[in-house]
């Protein structure tokens, strides 16, 4: 099936990435939420998924690939679907009949994108540049692990909080279309939609929680 | 009640149309908005101007033939109906009416308020049938019971009339409700299983052809629909197409 | 005065058709391929018809006034399709719907059709099915049945309120197939506007493509006009709006005799007028007859009180009603057949117990069906003592699971809750059984020519009886015309292309281009509706449900007057080349302002009550219709001479040879 082709396998490709990359956010968000309990847990963790080659060169790649393909397959598909109305109405009134959600995927993924920039600027660039073309894999600072140091230290100022705040509320809503879109693109509704319905928007609300929830707390307590 | 309409105007599907303001009086709750309609062409033609040209024929929701894309909305305001079955009692005197045609481009302005439909027909004709000749020698209609479940969704999806109203009110002008109530309606009997997969991917292909949109399953095509065709729909022909495609 | 030739086989009825299919002419399939058949109309006979010609291997191109085949006025029938399946084991046989439709129709059919439509009934139930068609069923999987009135046993088969668009949509399907084939050529959007002879024989149509305004010539072996009935010369009925009668006049202009045109149904359960701008009534499923009672008030002075609103029917009581069906047809109460139940509501109207501000409307009362349903429904639940409440709750569950889209198109449109007060109905136009006047073969008096389904006269005589008329147009489309037409078509194998470049041709595109040309030019004074609400109101008045002589002769006058007025005054808009709506409506209404003249003329000729036609001065002493069967058991069939008020007559003598004529009784 040539995933170019037609308009469902493009659908089925979308939910498939998204399924994807909201399994990695479980993940991610289990190795933050342990910066809030121990300091020596969340360096372990950190330094297992920084230095595995498992992680590093198979599941790291395959994350990569399926944000930007995520990302590309979502802003080509926007721009097509813009142009099959080619004249617009004078008067849409889309909130009478769907969610401000499901209509804005593209502000929400934007901002989502722009936020990733940010974090990649922040924590990958300075990981993989450490790591790889200054050669230290040790993960170590002055002798300690240095990952809970610098998490702690990039929370401090304001205005990273709130834009990470800002683009977690984002993902939020994103979530909450996307997560049952997902399925409903892949073709699942049997009896067990509602409660996928239902999982979808208590994930969609706890996990951008928890990402805000570590945040805040390293803000308030460094 | 008084009301100002701002409505479509077109001459023919390549001159450039533009909103025209015009203006309605005396208006009884009671009416439906087509007679509304009727009334404002009648006084169009006694001033020896071009009454407005819209689709309808049954006014009793069902041909779906009628398509007008009122203050914002496929049909108007109302649920569970055609633009034949609104009634002027949805508006308050002094309000203003926006009236467009449906807006997508594989359905293009023949005039006025009048949309090409024949992207739907094409659709049908690429596999929107059972391939059985009318010899009239078929076995018994009661020869394979079909589960009383199966046979009330299979006339659920096909109780679409296929006005389009599921196009205009995408966001993407998507035409997966209307493509995928054909599928599921014979999909889900057993006569349909036989093609149902050459169907159901020679009808996406066409569907994809004709420039319609990709579903994003905001929803909003359930919700506008007249008939109340499920979203349910397209997940099956979601599922259909994957099996037909995969295996 | 001729005697016109039915062709009807001969031998025992239940062998004719068997005996005509044996010995009838058949054309190879090689040479169906080199012969073309024009298809006008594409509701269930004009659709079924298509389909099943392309799949014999003839070349048809068809035609539909709409934007879509699917859109045909057929989709609009709710209740059911009927056929002498005897799923239910009630007695039913091809024989007893023979007879319910023979009898149903008050004797003016034509047997030896009759028993062929009964005869082919169960195939059309196989077919849809095979199609796809999602008929109701019962929790074993079967289909299920429902009953119709004016007969004793279920043999409806029906697909929620939609039957008729679900049969459409399987018609519209097969087309689709062979459209896909490249089998039939589609021209939607696209209006008949008269017929081609050549040498005598029907060989192509005018038309106009109604987006471009282009007059094209189409050429056939064959022309097919399956465009439904004239309803709408009354402007206002259930008829879709576009619904015209301008085919079917065209072709008894050039030569096909119309038959019967004053047999006209008028339905009984229609949503009542609301004011001076309706455009059009609104059906209610006969089916609601099942369920709901129809009554008056018994006191003139409860009427008055509530035609001025100040009563509600909820405060009248039990003692004060009167459920005239009941009363006056003990044995089918309110299921007796429409033209009964119709006149019998106008009787009560006409008396002054009418029960709206315009005394045109009675109550349909589901109090009892709710009552009693929610008994019986509390019985099974095992609820002990009820409430009045509870029942009421549990009665309106089950209403609403079979009649609730009846019910919420009711409240949409009346802005009333039909479960807490009685529904108000009253008659409207609905059906026309008369129509262009065909042979056994379904040819009309023009050789090559053919008409099917609600358009031809054939099957109902004078009154309908409901769930017919999908059957019908099913039959005639899929089971009788392909086998009829090959008779025919069987002299035509080396007759090559029909070119459209002859002197026939273009006398008949000059002449539509003529008319055309004269309306946009013409400056009148009023609009083409102007004219059509006149025509209407006066065929409603004066020959509508009741008829006498002097109204009608009235009628005819009034209507060559409107004629006349409409020739010099009618305004149409716009031009020629372009999608012009005031246009296409100005010849419909040109068509009905004749044929509503030669109707009248047919209905003052017809000096008995039968059926649907209704004559004052022909009642029995209880006010019951009184048929004449000694002089008028025939089919006037009506020959075109020029004006429709020289009509010439022709008489079908219609033979009773396997039913015993008898006055109906449904008391």
């Amino acid at each position: 099936m040539s995933v170019l082709s037609s308009s469902i396998a493009r659908k089925v490709a979308m939910a498939l990435s998204a399924l994807f990359l909201i399994i990695f956010l479980i993940i991610h968000l289990a190795v933050n939420l342990t910066s809030l309990f121990s300091a020596d847990v969340f360096n372990e963790a950190s330094h297992f998924m920084g230095t595995n080659p498992l992680i590093q060169f198979a599941m790291q790649p395959v994350l990569i690939f399926g944000v930007v393909f995520h990302f590309v397959m979502g802003f080509i598909l926007e721009l097509r679907n813009k142009g099959a109305r080619n004249v617009k109405y004078a008067k849409f009134n889309g909130a009478a009949s769907s969610s401000w959600a499901s209509r804005n995927m593209i502000i929400s993924g934007g901002v989502i994108l722009a936020f990733i920039v940010i974090h990649f600027l922040d924590f990958w660039i300075p990981e993989l540049n450490t790591k790889y073309v200054l050669g230290d894999m040790s993960g170590l600072h002055n002798g300690e692990f240095r990952y809970f140091e610098e998490l702690q230290h990039k929370f401090v100022p304001i205005w990273r909080v709130a834009a990470y705040i800002v683009a977690f509320v984002l993902l939020g809503l994103h979530l909450m279309h996307g997560f049952q879109s997902a399925f409903q693109s892949m073709g699942f509704n049997n009896k067990y939609s509602g409660c996928v319905k239902t999982f979808g928007k208590i994930y969609s609300v706890v996990i951008p929680l928890g990402f805000i929830i570590v945040a805040l707390f390293h803000h308030l307590n460094h | 009640m008084n009301l100002t309409l701002k409505i479509w105007r077109q001459k023919g599907p390549q001159d450039k149309g533009q909103m025209v303001e015009y203006k309605v009086t005396d208006i009884s709750e009671h009416m439906s908005f087509l007679e509304m309609m009727d009334i404002l062409n009648e006084s169009l033609v006694a001033k020896d101007e071009e009454p407005i040209a819209f689709d309808h024929d049954c006014r009793e929701g069902i041909c779906g033939m009628c398509s007008l894309h009122i203050n914002g909305e496929p049909h108007g305001p109302d649920r569970g109906i055609t633009t034949c079955q609104l009634h002027m009692r949805m508006f308050k005197d002094g309000d203003t009416i926006y009236i467009e045609p449906w807006r997508a481009k594989a359905f293009p302005v023949i005039k006025d308020l009048i949309v090409d439909r024949m992207a739907f027909e094409r659709i049908q004709q690429a596999g929107g049938y059972i391939s059985v000749n009318t010899s009239g020698n078929t076995q018994d209609a009661n020869a394979i019971p079909i589960p009383k479940k199966d046979a009330d969704l299979s006339m659920d999806a096909a109780a679409c009339i296929g006005c389009g109203a599921c196009v205009a009110s995408c966001k993407n002008s998507s035409a997966m409700l209307f493509v995928s109530a054909k599928v599921s309606q014979f999909a889900l009997l057993p006569q349909g299983k036989v093609e149902a997969a050459d169907r159901v991917r020679n009808m996406v292909k066409q569907m994809d052809e004709e420039g319609f949109g990709n579903c994003t399953n905001t929803g909003a095509c359930e919700v506008e629909c007249p008939k109340g065709i499920s979203l349910e729909n397209i997940a099956r022909m979601n599922r259909e197409y994957l099996k037909a495609s995969i295996i | 005065m001729t005697t016109l030739n039915s062709k009807v086989p001969q031998g025992p009825i239940k062998d004719k058709w068997t005996t005509y299919k044996e010995n009838v002419n058949l054309v190879n399939p090689a040479n169906k391929r080199n012969i073309d058949v024009i298809v006008v109309g594409t509701g269930l006979a004009g659709g079924s018809a298509a389909a099943s010609l392309a799949e014999l291997g003839y070349n048809v191109k068809a035609f539909a006034y709409q934007d879509s085949p699917r859109r045909a006025h057929s989709i609009a029938a709710q209740g059911g399709i009927n056929a002498a399946k005897n799923y239910q084991n009630d007695g039913d046989s091809n024989y007893r719907l023979f007879y319910d439709t023979v009898k149903g129709g008050d004797y003016r059919s034509r047997e030896a059709n009759v028993f062929r439509l009964a005869e082919v009934s169960g195939a059309i139930i196989d077919q849809c099915v095979a199609q796809g068609v999602p008929f109701a069923r019962d929790y074993g999987g079967l289909l299920d049945n429902r009953s119709f009135g004016g007969v004793l046993v279920s043999r409806t088969f029906y697909a929620k309120g939609q039957t008729g668009q679900q049969l459409l949509l399987g018609c519209y399907s097969a087309m689709n197939r062979q459209i896909a084939r490249g089998k039939i050529e589609m021209f939607n959007r696209h209006e008949m506007l008269d017929v081609v002879k050549v040498d005598g024989k029907a060989r192509g149509i005018i038309a106009r493509d109604l987006i471009t305004g282009e007059i094209e010539r189409h050429s056939a072996h064959a022309v097919v006009i399956a465009t439904g009935g004239y309803g709408n010369v009354y402007f206002l009925s259930t008829n879709a709006m576009g619904s015209n009668a301008t085919a079917a006049w065209k072709i008894h202009k050039k030569g096909a005799y119309f038959a019967n045109p004053c047999f006209t149904q008028i339905h009984p359960t229609c949503i009542p007028r609301s004011g001076d701008y309706q455009s059009k009534l609104t059906l209610m499923s006969e089916s609601l007859r099942n369920d709901g009672r129809i009554w008056v008030p018994a006191k003139i002075e409860d009427a008055k009180a509530i035609q001025e609103g100040k009563l509600k029917p909820t405060q009248i009581a039990e003692e004060n009603r009167d459920y005239y069906l009941e009363r006056r047809y003990p044995a089918f109460g309110n299921l007796v057949p429409r033209d009964v139940a119709s006149r019998a509501a106008k009787e009560r109207c006409d008396a002054g117990y009418g029960v709206n501000a315009t005394g045109e409307a009675v109550y349909l009362d589901f109090a009892s069906a709710i009552a009693r349903y929610g008994s019986e429904k509390a019985k099974v639940q095992g609820i002990s003592n009820p409430s009045k409440e509870v029942i009421t709750e549990l009665g309106e569950a089950i209403i609403e699971a079979k009649y609730g889209n009846l019910f919420q198109m009711y409240e949409k449109i009346v802005d009333e809750n039909p479960y807490k007060t009685p529904m108000m109905i009253y008659p409207a136009t609905h059906y026309t059984m008369g129509g262009i006047w065909v042979d056994y073969n379904l040819m009309t008096t023009v050789p090559g020519l053919y008409c099917i389904g609600e358009a031809n006269f054939s099957d109902h005589g004078a009154n309908r009886l409901g769930a017919s008329a999908l059957m019908q147009g099913l039959a005639d489309g899929y089971f009788v015309l392909p086998y009829t037409i090959g008779e025919y078509l069987a002299d035509d194998i080396r007759t090559g292309k029909i070119s459209t470049n002859s002197p026939e041709f273009d006398a008949a595109e000059k002449e539509i281009k003529d008319k055309l040309e004269f309306f946009v030019s013409n400056k009148g004074s009023h609009s083409v509706d102007y004219f059509h609400k006149k025509l209407g109101l006066v065929m409603w008045n004066k020959v509508g449900m009741a008829r006498n002589e002097k109204g009608l002769k009235e009628a005819i006058k009034e209507i060559q007057d409107i004629r006349e007025d409409f020739w010099k005054n009618v305004k149409v808009p716009g031009s020629l080349n372009e999608m012009n709506v005031e246009l296409e409506k100005a010849g419909r209404v040109a068509d009905f302002l004749e044929l509503g003249e030669l109707f009248a003329k047919d209905a003052l000729e017809r000096n008995e009550s039968c059926g649907g036609h209704f004559r004052e001065e022909y009642v029995t002493e209880d006010g019951e219709a009184l048929r004449d069967d000694k002089n008028y058991a025939y089919v006037a069939a009506w020959e075109y001479t020029g004006k429709p008020s020289e009509a010439i007559l022709h008489k079908e003598e219609l033979e009773f040879k396997d039913i015993e004529l008898k006055t109906r009784s449904y008391k």
